[in-house]
């Protein structure tokens, strides 16, 4: 919650001492309520005014992070219930839980292909973010030592599930300065094992049946001087699920509710691939930190990654997909060459209507800085010189076809004539609207 | 420890419309007064149905993986729609009327009517019509096609901001439901249900149709329109109280990522879970923000999301 510079200004020392380098003290609270400068700068403010400031001023749902290095997984910090009221800001991980009674074959074979879900997506990779080591081999040995072959075998920071102190101690001891996240503390054991989380300065998961018992057990959780928390409600069903995290999420973020305001992990469980991939695309949309999936397969795992990538977009910016030159189907130096933006939405349903006309083509894709046809013309995003440059530009299409011919869109017909005299190229004034691309294609190509 | 109320009161709830007559296993959607599938908040009364594409052409541009799953019954509409109803289970046909359109045939409106009669007669569940999108032959084709559909109660579409009144004038007169299209614009949709509720069209036999994205291809310009406009009908906006429908398997299956074959894309798994998974996944997303019907395409892709329906709704 964002405070004004008064609400400040009433936990200040009010002497005007100047010691701040600000002329008084609400120029300084002003300052701070812009996040200009830090509260530290005042050498006199009380404990007790410190206190209020800063529980004030912290996000009602607290930032974790998990691992180390270059595969950090942050989440948490959202400030809205809905999308479009801003965005939402740290996507939430996908872990891919594999289990330490696995034989050593099995185990390495699993630990290989998690290591390898990553997918390409025009020009953006989409990657899982955890492997999640489920304690259920009975031995504290094994655990550590799996723990120790997934450290080494994949790039992607851990999870390590037992309610057994003594396996995550070990574990824990093998893996510590990767900061894995520790899964779980219980009403049962979270003395023992906050106590471990602490040691180590790793984020720890809290799981109790419903935000109820959660909201207490937290609170003795981070009693214990453990802060970084993510909040497990072991929901029974998908539709238990959903109510909970939507529970989590709104008394934090409508309530202020400390005792909720962390980051949540759910699970995607049922055992049906299918039921699986839709519980987890559930929890991208609905609230989940973590979402945590048995199943591996690529066709699986692929679908939520994009569920994810989509609902973590901000709609605040148009979408936008590289600028450049795309092959759609093989392509031969006579394929036409068809002009469109790079608004993201322009170039899927441009590239998706040459697909559908089956006519190998081009689709020189203008860097109108993700607008689409009408308003980056407008707006001199896409005029004739930009056009022609791309045209004309080594490297570039010029290389790749041997006729000069140009389909741009109906909507900037206007531009023919000074495209045509700047590149050289014949310019073809194409449909106003994607859908009459395949028509136009056939008849090409025929 | 007891913890802080966080239930929305809101005041309103969704229209409920009903497709089909009497004896056509009728479907009712809508009449939800929360957000989707929060049952600590409130009901979901119907549960959210699946509708199967129907094309009265057969269908050049799907990829094998799926024509494959259908055979010769994609060569007649009604075999098709009768399929889709006993063998996989569609609660409803969605009939589109490819042939009327310039470029695919031009038939005429006798042709689309005696098609659609053809498939009303095999398909024992409603039917949502859907025409070429060419206006001119829209308004001339869906008279003859709503007349023959008269007292089936039917859904029809689609009203546009700039192309309703024959549509509405038709389905006033032969007791259809009117589906309102719009182009991902929050703020048209509204217009177009206000503009055919004008013409004294019920707003209670309106569904919207805000405009489908894919997954990986703009669902989440449809998702966020159709949660704001959840938002504003359950808030008391009755101009957007009306049940959505989403075209999942339409989109889902333009989509590089069910569509490619198996050599193309090894490293994206077999086509044959791949395709349905990104149709299921698409039709999930969509529900989470509001969809009350879904027309799909693949089986394995119906049958996934009916399980899910119903592990919600309970």
């Amino acid at each position: 919650m964002a405070l004004t510079a008064l609400e400040i200004y009433k936990n200040l020392p009010k002497t005007n001492c100047k010691e701040c380098g600000f002329p008084t003290c609400l120029a300084f609270a002003m300052q701070i309520a812009q996040k200009k400068v830090e509260l530290g700068k005042c050498p006199h403010v009380s404990e007790a005014g410190k206190a209020a400031l800063e529980g004030a001023s912290a996000p009602p749902i607290r930032l974790v992070t998990i691992g180390a290095g270059g595969k950090k997984l942050q989440i948490g910090q959202e400030t809205v219930l809905f999308r479009h009221e801003e965005t939402f800001h740290h996507p939430a991980g996908l872990a891919i839980e594999v289990s330490d009674a696995l034989g050593d074959a099995e185990l390495d074979a699993a630990i290989r292909e998690v290591d390898a879900l990553q997918f390409e997506r025009v020009g953006t990779t989409i990657e899982i973010d955890l492997l999640a080591l489920r304690h259920e081999s009975g031995d504290p040995a094994r655990f550590r030592q799996a723990a120790e072959k997934a450290k080494a075998g994949c790039r992607y920071p851990l999870v390590l599930m037992s309610e057994d102190p003594e396996a995550l101690a070990q574990a824990l001891e093998a893996t510590k300065d990767d900061k894995p996240l520790v899964y779980a503390a219980t009403h049962d054991n979270y003395e023992k094992v906050a106590a471990l989380a602490k040691a180590a300065a790793c984020p720890l998961a809290v799981r109790a049946e419903g935000p109820e018992e959660l909201a207490d057990l937290t609170q003795k959780v981070a009693a214990l001087g453990v802060q970084d928390l993510v909040l497990d409600p072991g929901s029974a069903s998908l539709a238990k699920g959903l109510a909970d995290h939507t529970t989590i999420r709104r008394a934090a973020l409508r309530k202020t509710y400390r005792a909720l305001g962390y980051p949540t992990i759910a699970f995607a469980a049922s055992g049906d691939p299918y039921q699986e991939t839709a519980e987890a695309a559930t929890y991208m949309a609905k609230y989940a930190g973590i979402v945590v999936m048995k199943g591996r397969e690529r066709w699986q795992i692929m679908p939520v990654l994009t569920a994810r990538y989509n609902i973590y977009t901000d709609p605040q910016k148009p979408i936008q997909v590289q600028p450049g030159v795309y092959a759609i189907g093989d392509v031969t130096p006579n394929s036409p060459v068809l002009l469109t933006t790079n608004f993201s939405l322009t170039y899927y349903t441009v590239a998706g209507d040459v697909e559908n006309s089956r006519v190998p083509s081009y689709i020189v894709v203008a860097d109108t800085e993700g607008t689409s046809v009408l308003t980056a013309y407008a707006s001199e995003k896409l005029t004739a010189d930009r056009v022609a440059a791309m045209l004309t530009e080594d490297g570039g299409i010029k290389d790749k076809v041997s006729h000069k011919k140009i389909i741009i869109p109906g909507l900037i017909a206007v531009m023919t004539a000074k495209l045509k005299d700047n590149s050289g190229w014949d310019v073809v004034v194409g449909p106003k609207e994607s859908a009459g691309i395949p028509k136009l294609l056939r008849a090409w190509s025929a | 420890m007891p913890i802080p109320d966080i239930k929305e009161k809101w005041g309103s709830k969704i229209n409920t419309v009903t497709i089909g007559a009497e004896g056509k296993r009728p479907v009712q959607v809508g009449g939800e007064d929360s957000l989707p599938f929060l049952h600590f908040e409130g009901a979901t009364p119907n549960q959210p149905v699946i509708a199967m594409d129907v094309l009265d052409v057969e269908p050049v541009e799907w990829p094998e993986a799926l024509s494959a799953l259908f055979g010769a019954a994609l060569k007649s509409p009604a075999d098709w729609a009768k399929q889709c109803v006993e063998e996989f289970g569609a609660d409803m046909i969605c009939l589109k009327l490819q042939s009327i359109h310039p470029d695919f045939g031009d038939a005429t409106p006798q042709q689309a009517a005696a098609v659609v009669e053809a498939v009303a007669k095999a398909a024992p569940v409603p039917l949502i019509v859907w025409g070429c999108d060419d206006d001119a032959k829209d308004n001339a084709a869906l008279p003859a096609v709503s007349q023959v559909l008269k007292g089936q109660r039917a859904l029809i579409g689609t009203a546009k901001q700039d192309n309703y009144k024959t549509l509405t004038a038709c389905c006033i007169a032969d007791g259809h439901n009117v589906m309102c299209e719009s182009p991902l614009d929050i703020n048209i949709a509204k217009q177009v249900n206000i503009l055919v509720s004008d013409m004294g069209f019920p707003p209670e036999r309106i569904v919207i149709f805000p405009t489908t994205g894919a997954l990986g291809y703009g669902i989440e310009y449809a998702y966020s329109i159709q949660e704001r406009g959840r938002l504003a009908a359950l808030g008391g906006d009755t101009m957007m109280a009306m049940p959505v429908l989403c075209m999942v398997g339409k989109e889902a299956w333009s989509a590089k990522e069910s569509k490619a074959p198996d050599a193309e894309v090894p490293e994206w798994g077999p086509q044959a879970e791949r395709g349905p998974a990104w149709e299921a996944t698409t039709a999930t997303v969509l529900l989470q923000a509001g969809a009350d019907i879904l027309v799909m395409r693949h089986p394995k892709a119906v049958a996934a999301t009916r399980k899910y329906i119903g592990t919600l709704v309970g």
